[in-house]
This record gives C-alpha cells, sequence and structure tokens, in this order.
C-alpha cells in the first residue's frame, strides 16, 4: 500500500486504516539495518482512540461513539479553525497562516526539502503540502465558504475521519520549518501542522498528554513539567553538586535565588533527571569563569520548556510569564537559556512580541557566552582529552529558526581536533526527528515511528559523519546541544545498536568542554555510561 | 461598440489596482504578529552568508545591527529575476517555470514599452522618424513582445501539461489550476496571432495605448487585436484575485515574516501594539482557556489554572 497514489477524496473514506508505510519502502541506511515491522497497535488503543490514519497514535482524539459524538468532532474543529482566522483569537499567527492558505502555487517545490518525505521513499502522505492542501480546502469550503470553492481550490468531504485524520497528521511533522526554507513564496506548512494542533488543543481540549497534562499544565502546577517543585529541584542539585565536585576534583556550589545577579541560568529540567552531568558541566563552567549568576526556585523559572510552543498559544504564554517573572523578581541583568532549543527559540524569539513592557528581560543564548568563555583564555583547556571523532547536530530552533550557527562550531572547532561537519549543517540543518515534542513519547509506537521514520535522515547524517572511523574500534562523540535532540539521539543509538557496534556517545557541547578542562579530573565523557 | 476594448482596459486597470491594494491593505491591517523568522535572514549584513544572526553575540541587545540593503537586492534579485529557489529546490519544474515567468516579465516590460511610445506619439514625438530613442523604443518592443509571449505560451503550456501528467500534481491542481494556465495560453496564442497577422510592428498597440491615455477611442481596426485587448483586459483583472498575487504579496512573506527579525528593543511602537492584541477578547473553548471572568489575553495568560487548582484543594 505504501507509495501507492492518494486521493485527497479518500481522506475521510470510511476504511480502518488510511496509510502504511511499508517499512521495505523506506530510504536506505549506511550500514546493515534490519527494517522491521510495524508493531500493531493494540484493539485497546483502537477502541478508545481515533487512530485511522496509519500505524502509529499520536494525538488520542477519543474515538466517537455515535453519531452525534461524530458530528460534535466537526463542528468543534469548524469552529476552533473559524477562530484562527479571526484576529482576536488567532493575533499571534493570523498573518503567516492567511498568506500560506493564500498564495502557495502547489508547485512542490518544498517536498524534496522535508526529510520525513525523504525517510518514507516520498510517501504522499508525507510531502509537506499534504497536510495544507486538506487543511486549505477545508478553510476556502467551510470557513471562507468561498462559493466557488470546489472548482478553484478543489473539493474535500469533511466528516469526523477527516478530522481525525488531519488532527493526527498534524502530529506526522517535526515543524523544523525546513519545508517553509525552501519555498520561494514563503508559504510554511509547517505552520499548518502547528495551526491544526492549536485548534485541537484550544478549541477541543485534545492534546498530547506528555505535552499537555503531563508538560505544560504540570509546568504550571509544579513549576516544571517533570514534576519538581522548586524545593525538589534544590535538593537533586545538591546532589549534582556533590557528586560532580568528587568526581570532577572541581568544588562548585550552586548559587539559588541571587538578588541582582548578572545572569538568570535556566535549564531544561529534564536534564537534572535524565543527563546531570550536563547541569554540572555548566556550573563548573561559570564558577571558573568567575560569573556572577543565579538558578531561580521560583514556578517554571527553573525549567526551561515552553511546550506551549509545540501546540498551544496560551500555554506558550503563561509558560513565558512565568520564566519573565523569575527573572524580574530576581533583579537580574538577563536569562541566559541552556541547552534546549525549543527554551531558545520559545523566550528569545517568539516571547518578544509576547511580554509586555513590565515584563521584558534581555534573554539569550548560552552559546555566545560559551563561546567567549572558550575563547577567553580564562579557563584552561586540553583539547587532546576531546581527541576523538566529533560532530555537531544542529537544532533546527537555534539554528534554521535563531541565526546561531558559529559560536557552537568555534567552541568545538576551538576543543575538539577530530571534529566534523554533518551534511548538510548549520540553517540548513536536518531535525533530529524528535522535534516538536515526539522524543518525550514512547506510547503507542511513537518510538517506533521516532526511530524508523522521523530519525532516518538524523541517523544517515551522524554515520555518514563518520564514514572514516565506522566500527566499534573507535570511540565517537555526537554534540547535541538540546535536551530533546539529545532524547531522540540516544533513543536511536539504543535502538539501532550504534554503542555496540559504533561506539557512539551523545551530549551537549558543555560536557565536551569541561572534558577538556585542566582544572576538572580527566574522563568526565563516560562512554560506559551510554550503552 | 468602439469603446468596449477601452472601458474594459480601464475596467481591468481598476480591478488590478484595487485588488491589490485591498491585498496589500487587508495585510497591512492585519495584528502584530509573533516573531517567526526563518534564517538566513539576507539583511543581516555580516552574518546572511552562513544564515547567522545578531543573536550570536553577547549582550546583543547592547549592539548596533548592521542591515544591509544590498544584501536583500543580492537575493532577491536573482530569486525574482531567475526564480533561484525553483532552481535549487525544484529543477525539473524550473525548465518549465522560468520560461512562463520570464515570458510574463518581458510581456510587462512589452506593455511599458508600448505605453511608452503611445505616449510620446500622443505628445506628438514622432516614433519612426529615425531618432535614436524612438528606433531604440521600437526594436526593443518588437523584440522584447514577441519573445516574451512565445516563452510565456511555452511556459505555460509545459506547465499545463506538467500538471497534468504528473500525479504530484495533478492531485493537487484544481479546475483553477488549468483553468489559470489555459487563459494564460489563449491570451499569448492570441498575441502571437496579433503580432503576426495584424499588428507586426505594433503601431496599432501603440496607437491603443496613446487613445486610450489621450481618452481619444477611436475603433480599433482589427478584430483579432480587439480580442487580444479583451483577453488581456480579462488576465489583468483576474490574475491579483488568484493566489498569483504571490507576485507582489511576496514582499510581505520574506520582509515581513521570513526576515522579520526586528526585536523589540527601545521600541514604543511595537510595545504598544502589545499591549492592544493583550487586551483582545478571547474565546476559544477548551477547558484551560474559557475560564470564567477571563476574557482577554492578558487576563487568561496571567491567569494560572493549575496554580487555582492547588488553592482549591487547599
Amino acid at each position: 500500500m505504501a507509495n501507492s497514489p492518494i486521493h485527497f477524496k479518500d481522506f475521510g473514506k470510511d476504511t480502518i486504516q488510511f496509510r502504511h508505510i511499508s517499512p521495505d519502502d523506506l530510504s536506505p541506511l549506511p550500514g546493515d539495518f534490519e527494517n522491521k515491522p510495524w508493531t500493531p497497535l493494540s484493539e485497546e488503543v483502537k477502541e478508545k482512540y481515533a487512530a485511522i490514519l496509519d500505524d502509529t497514535c499520536i494525538l488520542p482524539i477519543p474515538m466517537p461513539k455515535t453519531k452525534e459524538e461524530e458530528e460534535e468532532l466537526v463542528n468543534k474543529f469548524i469552529s476552533g479553525m473559524r477562530k484562527l482566522f479571526q484576529r482576536e483569537n488567532n493575533w499571534t499567527f493570523l498573518a503567516m497562516l492567511e498568506t500560506t492558505m493564500e498564495h502557495c502555487a502547489k508547485c512542490q517545490t518544498c517536498s524534496e526539502s522535508c526529510h520525513l518525505y525523504e525517510a518514507t521513499g516520498g510517501d504522499e502522505m508525507y510531502r509537506p503540502n499534504f497536510r495544507t492542501e486538506i487543511f486549505r480546502r477545508i478553510y476556502q469550503k467551510y470557513v471562507k465558504k468561498d462559493p466557488l470553492a470546489r472548482w478553484r481550490h478543489g473539493d474535500i468531504d469533511l466528516n469526523w475521519r477527516t478530522v481525525a485524520r488531519l488532527g493526527e497528521l498534524a502530529y506526522r511533522c517535526n515543524i523544523c520549518r525546513r519545508c517553509a526554507q525552501a519555498c520561494p513564496i514563503g508559504v510554511d506548512n509547517a505552520l499548518v501542522a502547528r495551526e491544526i494542533r492549536k485548534i485541537f488543543s484550544q478549541e477541543m481540549g485534545i492534546a498530547c498528554p506528555e505535552l499537555h497534562e503531563k508538560g505544560s499544565m504540570l509546568q504550571l502546577k509544579t513549576g516544571s513539567s517533570t514534576q519538581m517543585t522548586g524545593m525538589v529541584v534544590k535538593d537533586n542539585m545538591d546532589f549534582i553538586d556533590e557528586d560532580f565536585s568528587e568526581e570532577t576534583g572541581f568544588s562548585f556550589k550552586t548559587p539559588w535565588d541571587v538578588e541582582g545577579a548578572d545572569i538568570l541560568l535556566i535549564h531544561n529540567a529534564g536534564e537534572i533527571m535524565a543527563w546531570p552531568e550536563n547541569i554540572a558541566a555548566f556550573h563548573i563552567i561559570f564558577e571558573a569563569a568567575g560569573l556572577s549568576w543565579t538558578l531561580s526556585s521560583e514556578l517554571a523559572g527553573y525549567d526551561s520548556i515552553n511546550y506551549g510552543v509545540f501546540y498551544d498559544d496560551v500555554q506558550f504564554a503563561r509558560t513565558a510569564i512565568l520564566q519573565a517573572q523569575a527573572a524580574k523578581k530576581l533583579g537580574v541583568k538577563k536569562i541566559v537559556i541552556a541547552e534546549c532549543g525549543h527554551a531558545h527559540k520559545a523566550l528569545t524569539v517568539i516571547a518578544d512580541r509576547v511580554l509586555p513592557e513590565p515584563l521584558k528581560v534581555p534573554r539569550e543564548s548560552y552559546l555566545p557566552l560559551l563561546r567567549d568563555i572558550v575563547l577567553s583564555g580564562k579557563i584552561e583547556f586540553d583539547p587532546s582529552r576531546n581527541d576523538f571523532p566529533v560532530t555537531l547536530h544542529d537544532p533546527c530552533n537555534m539554528t534554521r529558526l535563531m541565526g546561531i550557527i558559529r559560536p557552537q562550531r568555534e567552541i568545538v572547532k576551538a576543543l575538539c581536533p577530530q571534529f566534523r561537519e554533518m551534511t548538510p549543517h548549520g540553517a540548513f540543518n536536518y531535525c533530529c526527528g524528535g522535534g516538536s515534542g515526539y522524543a518525550i513519547m514512547h506510547r503507542n509506537n511513537i518510538e517506533e515511528w521516532r526511530m524508523k521514520v522521523a530519525g532516518r535522515k538524523k541517523l544517515s547524517q551522524i554515520l555518514g559523519a563518520f564514514s572514516d572511523c565506522r566500527g566499534p574500534e573507535a570511540k565517537k562523540y555526537v554534540a547535541a546541544p538540546c535536551s530533546n535532540c539529545k532524547g531522540q539521539i540516544r533513543d536511536m543509538i539504543k535502538n539501532y545498536g550504534l554503542m555496540e557496534n559504533e561506539t557512539l556517545a551523545y551530549g551537549g557541547i558543555v560536557e565536551l568542554v569541561v572534558n577538556a578542562m585542566k582544572a576538572v579530573n580527566p574522563g568526565f565523557i563516560k562512554w560506559e555510561e551510554y550503552g | 461598440m468602439s469603446v468596449i476594448p477601452y472601458l474594459l482596459t480601464c475596467l481591468a486597470l481598476a480591478v488590478f489596482i484595487v485588488s491589490v491594494a485591498a491585498r496589500i491593505k487587508r495585510y497591512l491591517n492585519k495584528p502584530l504578529h509573533v516573531r517567526w523568522e526563518l534564517y538566513p535572514v539576507a539583511h543581516d549584513a555580516e552574518r546572511a552568508s552562513y544564515g547567522g544572526s545578531y543573536l550570536e553575540d553577547v549582550d546583543w541587545w547592547k549592539k548596533p545591527r548592521k542591515k544591509s540593503m544590498m544584501g536583500e537586492l543580492s537575493f532577491m534579485v536573482p530569486e525574482i529575476l531567475l526564480l533561484r529557489g525553483v532552481w535549487e529546490n525544484n529543477r525539473s519544474l524550473w525548465y518549465r517555470s522560468y520560461p512562463f515567468h520570464l515570458g510574463l516579465y518581458l510581456t510587462a516590460a512589452f506593455m511599458g514599452l508600448v505605453f511608452l511610445g503611445g505616449v510620446l506619439e500622443l505628445f506628438g514625438f514622432n516614433l519612426g522618424s529615425g531618432s535614436v530613442i524612438g528606433s531604440i523604443i521600437i526594436a526593443l518592443t518588437n523584440v522584447i513582445g514577441p519573445a516574451g509571449f512565445l516563452l510565456a505560451i511555452c511556459g505555460a503550456v509545459a506547465l499545463f501539461h506538467r500538471r497534468i501528467s504528473d500525479s504530484s500534481l495533478r492531485e493537487y491542481s484544481s479546475f483553477g489550476h488549468f483553468f489559470s494556465l489555459a487563459l494564460f495560453i489563449v491570451v499569448m496564442a492570441t498575441a502571437i496571432a496579433t503580432w503576426l497577422f495584424a499588428d507586426p510592428g505594433f503601431a496599432m498597440a501603440r496607437s491603443f495605448a496613446a487613445g486610450l491615455v489621450g481618452m481619444k477611442w477611436s475603433p480599433i481596426p482589427s478584430h483579432l487585436f480587439t480580442a487580444q485587448i479583451v483577453l488581456g483586459a480579462i488576465l489583468l483583472a483576474y490574475i491579483p484575485i488568484t493566489h498569483m498575487s504571490h507576485f507582489f504579496m511576496k514582499y510581505f512573506l520574506w520582509h515581513d515574516i521570513r526576515w522579520g527579525d526586528e526585536p523589540n528593543i527601545d521600541k514604543p511602537a511595537t510595545d504598544r501594539k502589545i499591549g492592544e492584541v493583550l487586551n483582545y477578547p478571547v474565546t476559544w473553548s477548551a477547558p484551560h482557556i474559557a475560564i470564567s471572568g477571563k476574557k482577554t489575553w492578558a487576563e487568561i495568560a496571567t491567569h494560572n489554572p493549575m496554580a487555582e487548582t492547588e488553592n482549591t484543594k487547599e
């Protein structure tokens, strides 16, 4: 069935599953990796949720049981779609959305730029414009009510299956916006995926639990999607201080709630749980550089994540406001965002036109600061400690969406003698496959989809960067300065056996910096811990 | 009856201008949107070459930003004139799309030359007197016009064929797409026929332009030329009401959205707009948004529904 033609009229048809991607049709990988068949979705999932798109279920849309529920699904969707095109309800993205609806030439110039389209061997469902075209046809016919919509823009059958499939299809995109970069007109198909997610979340109350209940709502409740309160996070940080002071021989103590500090550093709190070495590395560097800095224990002030970026403008605004309030309360000079890609874009770029004047605090990436520290000579380094092949993953949010390209390169080039680039890289990078929140999702074949489809291009790129040193003999390192990207790369290393077969480790950039610090005991990066 | 082509041309011009103005006005009246830029941003004087931005600097808000108009032009000129994006990302389409677009550019230039010649003649300048200016205008018109018609019709036919034969385009193409391309083909075919059989030196075209501008709407001596005027007028009015309005809306999609990297530093006007949009009413229905007593973005965004849950529990 994969790579067979798709017709828009079939999208709302009464079939059990709209699409099946055969593992045999996936793009080849550089190596001998088995393409295992999809694990069937459980009967429980199929009964409970409208999992009728393909072999995965990301958005838990309750399966309508009655005609009334089916109609309600459609009516709510249309109601939400109308609101997307109202200035009051969607001032945030109305300009981009409306121009994307109106000006696409349907030339498909964007297709080849999409890593998902490439990974699936060019499957039509993954063409960046496929989802947009369905959305556009519904918009023209049911929202804009163009009397000639069918002739001018093409027809679409709108029923509950169309809505359910479109909602799920909004989660077959990493929102990396590589397709938008390729569009000669300026149309943004990735944005449409996000806008559909907004209809489901903001109007229908349906969102991925990892992003909503266990994500942004939990952050609003406890301060962090990890569920750590300010008190718990301080306790955990004490352990990190103690353990890593002992291990590295570099004694440090994390400063908390220092009023008037120059810098409020905000980590992705997930790092505290999953990669404490990343936290420790930051704090060692900041202490060694003699910076005036602090962490905040205020609500959301110690967790930079803002999952609203992926699916909900209101949740986005709420989180950004809390983070800015934490900085204002301490009276710091600026916020520095640690290794988290979406948090970079959320707080630095998008929040720029959301935060009102009283909440404006300068915000910047940690990368320029780290670059200046490394190149300043304040800290002594021994790059020979990093004398192993290193490649750099560019998180989309930092590079394509913020233009932070050189600082990370200046750091790794200064400290890693065997650094090599992926192809392509920088602003034209490929997403890791975990982008837009998938890296934290593991249910209903989502991880399988991340491994088979979403991460396929990145895996190919990583292995390509190490083509001169393949095999288990040479230790290798992928530097990914983003928590979400690291999660995806971690899962790919495990899934494809890359620790055993390639001795491939992953981590952030700060770990490489500390690994090369003379004042720290050798061996900060430990390959055996990534196995 | 003789005035109909003139009236239609005036009407088409009016529709064209009003449609273009309305689209631009509609865009400019949109509320403030969040930043959603994509790199490379061409006006970054020092960093556009590799896709970098001012955010690569520590304390970037304290540093002067170097914006370059030349940077934008050096990107946009080849993008518009050569369709660079299509060349780089969709080469097989470029071979069809570029002749079409180049043909339209040349046709637009041809129309400009015809009107220039017509206006000069209106003011008593005899283009055929052997003057340098007159000779240049005539020569350029004679070369650019037919070249434009031929390229445009070849491109339109090739695009039509591609839309029919390529399944990845056919499924996405509506009747409107085929109608648009067919209209171009018919208009350009009529223009070529007029050039070949009725107006080989474009004297009739200049005379029509002079009559239009000078309000001397004398009868047109050729049915073919009349057909060309009528069809051209229809096309002129049609373009800006379709997706082809991207030819001018692209400016906003690139400059305001894709390259819209202007930070909100010392920008009272932006702060004022933020204040305005934050006071917009919100009617989203999901339970975490539709909270009793909270009506505006500001009220809703500063309200923590989970904190309330906690308080209720206590």
